[in-house]
């Protein structure tokens, strides 16, 4: 390990490895899977066992899985009007899932799986599919005049609809590339300074200073967890918030 | 029931009343999130819709040259329009509300 400690593989952590042996292997089954499924059971389990006691004063299961449904279904309510109570379940789903998702990745030994653009931006594409359906659903034809702000003169309408068009096709990608963009970044930075602190404490030429001087990396990835437990939450809120905005959008148009 | 203590009234405006009197309702609505944890959001926000609309209109600039044998007049036509593109996500993010 000290011999080889002198290279930075930052983004070998991203790798794929299939999971659950002989058996995951045979039918490509990865760590990432492994972790949706897991993050999966942890949601299910948290609202199953926290509905359960149904108590007046909740304990902190129940707190937890309160504070998570409410919280979520004011969000939905106050962004999308009374409306949002049809979009609840989905915009839960979604924010716990990519909460955990980001928290689990924190777990040493752990596999991020928001940090493959390939997850965020199948999560993004569903979003916005569901918002063009539920527009197209509710206003018919009437939702191409989204492309075109009322208004405006006719004639900047050549470049005000293109214009339009993309911003609006930008959102799925915005989405995604955020929160894996985020997840990345905070993941390489923690795998730079842990390899600063095994490149000082194995340095011959520092000798025993170098061990004293890892110390300043560690402190850093101490300080750097707390910001990256910041991170998990606020992208998630972000996600889920923005899903939110945008069914707002679809439902009201404008 | 002694009617006249707390007010009087339905059992609603009761509970009002004691609740108010407890301090267990926030004065002047719910309470909104402090400006760090709005700016925070912004700011992580505002880079990434910039670059978003700019790949999009790459992105579809691209291919129309490649569809109709333009190359490169509408890639750089796009990016223009992309740019504005991703001015106008920016500025529906910051814009006052009203």
């Amino acid at each position: 390990m000290a011999a080889e400690a002198h290279t930075i593989d930052a983004l070998g952590q991203f790798k794929l490895t299939t999971a659950l042996g002989p058996l995951g292997a045979s039918v490509n089954f990865t760590q990432s899977n492994l972790m949706m499924v897991i993050s999966g059971l942890l949601i299910l389990g948290l609202m199953v066992l926290g509905a359960r006691p149904q108590a007046v004063v909740p304990g902190r299961l129940q707190a937890l899985a309160e504070m998570a449904y409410e919280g979520i279904r004011k969000m939905c309510i106050d962004q999308i009007g009374d409306e949002g109570k049809a979009f609840f379940p989905f915009v839960f789903t979604l924010f716990m899932f990519v909460l955990i998702g980001n928290l689990l990745g924190l777990l040493p030994f752990s596999f991020t799986y928001t940090s493959h653009i390939a997850v965020t931006l199948t999560l993004a594409l569903t979003v916005i599919v569901l918002v063009t359906v539920v527009a197209l659903r509710i206003h018919g034809l009437h939702f191409f005049s989204y492309f075109f702000p009322p208004g405006a003169p006719v004639l900047l309408a050549p470049i005000i609809v293109p214009v339009e068009i993309i911003s609006y096709l930008s959102r799925p990608v915005s989405l995604s590339i955020r929160l894996f963009a985020n997840m990345v970044a905070g993941h390489v930075m923690f795998e730079v300074f842990a390899s600063f602190i095994l490149m000082m404490a194995a340095s011959q030429a520092l000798g025993s200073f170098g061990v004293i001087g890892a110390v300043g990396p560690m402190a850093l990835n101490v300080a750097l967890m707390g910001f990256e437990l910041l991170v998990a939450f606020l992208q998630a809120y972000v996600f889920a918030i923005l899903t939110c905005i945008y069914l707002h959008d679809a439902v009201h148009l404008h | 029931m002694d009617e006249t203590k707390g007010g009087g009234g339905s059992f609603e405006d009761r509970l009002e009343t004691a609740r108010k009197k407890q301090g267990l309702d926030a004065v002047g609505g719910p309470k909104k999130s402090g400006p760090m944890d709005k700016s925070l959001g912004i700011g992580l926000r505002v880079g990434v819709e910039l670059v978003s609309a700019l790949v999009v209109a790459v992105a579809i600039g691209w291919w129309l040259d490649g569809w109709l044998h333009t190359r490169p007049f509408l890639l750089i036509l796009f990016v223009l329009l992309g740019g504005a593109a991703g001015i106008a996500n920016i500025w529906r993010l910051v814009k006052p509300k009203g």
